[in-house]
């Protein structure tokens, strides 16, 4: 008897087999397709390198708006940054509540479609958010929110005014991002808080603990590393995200971190979609640039989402 | 739990020795609700008026306050917590339901006026007629253009990213091994986390070199849609190609069946819903992008059908450029652009039933 050398995984070798060229074309479209991952991936660091080197080296005050790239995409990653991570506050404790009462709270039936509704939220376009929150959420808080921030709380440099009467400002922008990346959060939080354990939750309760310190003993636990994930992907996205703050904002150049006036720190991403259409030559170049900080930005994100998510520490092993 | 058991009992009615005893009745916790409610109301019409938002918040305030003190009186501290959290959940639930159904809402409702056969038939070339009726505040002009804009872009990006990504996955899981496919793993990851504008940029620098500074075309802008789509294409597919049990592929090759015929007629029609689905959905998520069309397609008031040449207004472009550089008087304009964004959400949630349906009809069965 001959022992099987093979590993079982493994097809056994049909060298003279009828299918050899058909394995050959195959095998090598699909690895052909792997490595245009790999080319797709180069050739946007550079395209994108090349399309912004005129800015990178060249002299830039001829233009508006800062003599060197630092001091125009200064501003730009100041207002990207703060508001994605004000989105990102906003909107995380908000997903996990919400991803808990679907999976903890909903009676069972009703969670499915609440589900599927929080994943539909999750595509519509954004500048779809981006009309709403200018017509609907911008006047509303115009009138009932940022006036009275300015007359109790203009001590805090948050809100040091003079309000905005269009409500087109950082906060209002802020609010639009959380409100879109919400449903990511939420559906990474829903899918890893359904994964606990069965037997943890039951053998939880059944020591007597009420069902929030299951919650706080059993699920949360288990899906800590998940909605960090999730909540770096929201982040990732906010960052990103161009249409709605394009529409919202009323950008100035300026470092700000007064949320409820009319001059804001614009995004990188709103700044490119304002001014491209209209932009030639160098500018063009500057605006490419921006993008590539941009590019640089969300990469390291993305890079400690994964680390996150990777090294994370799960519940099943504690 | 009965060592720390309140003597207070939630009414004097109850007999001391019954199960409820140390329990918040039903009564009780109804009662709250419809205290807060009363207190929430009573006080917006103290201040000034009575309004919805403002009776609702402070109606939630009260009641989160006051299921706290009253669980805290009759039943335990832990209890009290307990049902603190159980309140803010849904509270939570709530709040963020708002401003979602706000979005849907405002989008049907404004997005209806236009929402007629003149929308869907009709581009924004005007003739002078339909120009002069606008002035006065007619209702012309259509987004014919930019639905096929925005069929023949996204088309054209499926047509490229679909063979693409599932090539990819099937490298990735039934021959991938050692560093390439580990390589490929990760960018595939970094290609996820691209934004938009920035995949928009790649494809305007792409075709900048071979076309010349300026160039816009529907091509362009499907290369863009291309590096978005093809990593999301990429991870379902291989997801659901993971699923399928090894048994099946032995099977196969135990039967002297090449492992391509092995791989399109065993792992993949098993999987086919799954893949189905996450294509669908890929379709979904890049069909409403807005930002890389702008620097790729830009905008044309005509129907343009070359993806080769010149520029191609898609609707989310549309509905931008309606809101943003609206005509005199803005109305129409902004009209249009509801309207376009109501198509938008119909088409997504379109394509939402259809990958729901799929997923349903090709289930495989006996797995």
């Amino acid at each position: 008897m001959t022992t099987i050398e093979q590993p079982l995984d493994q097809p056994p070798d049909l060298t003279d087999a009828p299918g050899k060229l058909g394995d050959k074309v195959f095998g090598g479209l699909s690895k052909g397709a792997g490595i245009l991952i790999l080319v797709t991936l180069a050739a946007v660091a550079i395209f994108l390198l090349t399309e912004a080197w005129p800015a990178l080296t060249g002299d830039l005050t001829v233009l508006d708006g800062g003599d060197t790239l630092i001091e125009y995409v200064g501003p730009l990653v100041f207002g990207t940054i703060l508001a994605a991570l004000l989105a990102l506050v906003f909107a995380t404790p908000m997903a996990v509540a919400v991803a808990l009462f679907i999976t903890h709270y909903a009676p069972k039936r009703v969670a499915q479609t609440l589900g599927s509704f929080v994943d539909l939220l999750a595509a519509i376009p954004s500048i779809v958010y981006g009309l709403w929150g200018i017509t609907v959420l911008a006047p509303l808080l115009a009138s009932n929110v940022y006036p009275f921030l300015d007359d109790h709380l203009s001590f805090i440099p948050f809100f040091a005014g003079p309000a905005s009467t269009s409500g087109r400002t950082m906060l209002t922008a802020a609010v639009v991002l959380s409100v879109m990346i919400l449903p990511i959060i939420t559906a990474i939080s829903r899918e890893a808080f359904l994964q606990t354990p069965r037997l943890h939750e039951e053998a939880s309760l059944a020591l007597g603990a009420t069902r929030w310190e299951m919650i706080r003993q059993a699920v949360i636990p288990y899906g800590r590393s998940s909605v960090i994930s999730g909540a770096m992907l929201g982040l990732g996205r906010a960052l990103g995200e161009t249409m709605a703050v394009a529409v919202i904002l009323s950008p100035a150049d300026v470092y700000s971190l007064n949320l409820i006036s009319n001059q804001n720190s614009n995004t990188i991403a709103a700044n490119i979609a304002l001014k491209f259409p209209e932009s030639s030559g160098l500018e063009v170049n500057r605006l490419i640039a921006t993008g590539l900080v941009l590019f640089v930005i969300t990469f390291i994100v993305n890079a400690i989402a994964r680390r996150i998510s990777n090294s994370g520490f799960s519940g099943a092993d504690g | 739990m009965t060592a720390t058991m309140p003597t207070a009992p939630p009414s004097p009615s109850a007999p001391p020795d019954d199960l409820t005893v140390g329990r918040l009745a039903g009564t009780t916790h109804g009662a709250v609700i419809v205290g807060a409610g009363a207190a929430g109301s009573l006080i917006t019409v103290a201040l000034g008026g009575f309004k919805w938002g403002w009776a609702l918040v402070l109606a939630a305030i009260f009641y989160i306050v006051a299921i706290y003190v009253a669980s805290r009186i009759v039943e335990d501290r832990r209890q009290a917590i307990n049902r603190l959290a159980t309140a803010v959940m849904t509270m939570s639930f709530v709040i963020v339901m708002l401003p979602l159904a706000s979005v849907v809402w405002t989008v049907a409702s404004e997005g209806w006026a236009r929402f007629d056969a003149t929308f869907f038939t009709e581009t924004m070339r005007l003739t002078p007629e339909q120009m002069a009726s606008q002035r006065d505040g007619g209702q012309v002009g259509g987004a014919y253009h930019a639905i096929i804009g925005t069929l023949i872009v996204t088309g054209l990006a499926a047509a490229f990213s679909i063979p693409f990504g599932l090539f990819t996955a099937v490298y990735l899981v039934e021959y991938g091994r050692g560093k390439l496919a580990r390589a490929i793993t990760a960018m595939v990851d970094v290609m996820t986390g691209i934004p938009s504008i920035v995949a928009g940029l790649f494809a305007y620098a792409l075709f900048v070199i071979f076309f010349g500074a300026g160039t816009r075309s529907g091509l362009a802008a499907a290369v863009a849609l291309t590096v978005l789509m093809t990593p999301v294409v990429v991870r379902s597919a291989e997801e659901m190609l993971r699923l399928v049990p090894n048994e099946l592929r032995e099977a196969s090759y135990a039967l002297g069946v090449p492992k391509w015929k092995t791989i399109t007629k065993v792992v993949i029609p098993t999987a086919i819903a799954g893949v189905l689905t996450g294509i669908t959905l890929a379709i979904a998520r890049v069909i409403g992008e807005t930002a890389p069309l702008l620097v790729t397609a830009g905008v044309a008031q005509d129907t343009n059908l070359n993806p080769f040449s010149g520029r191609m207004t898609t609707l989310p472009v549309f509905t931008y450029n309606s809101y943003k550089f609206p005509t005199l008087p803005p109305d129409a304009s902004i009209a249009r652009a509801w309207s376009a964004a109501l198509t938008l959400v119909v088409i997504v949630a379109i394509l939402f039933t259809i990958s729901r349906i799929l997923a349903a009809v090709f289930k495989p069965k006996g797995l």
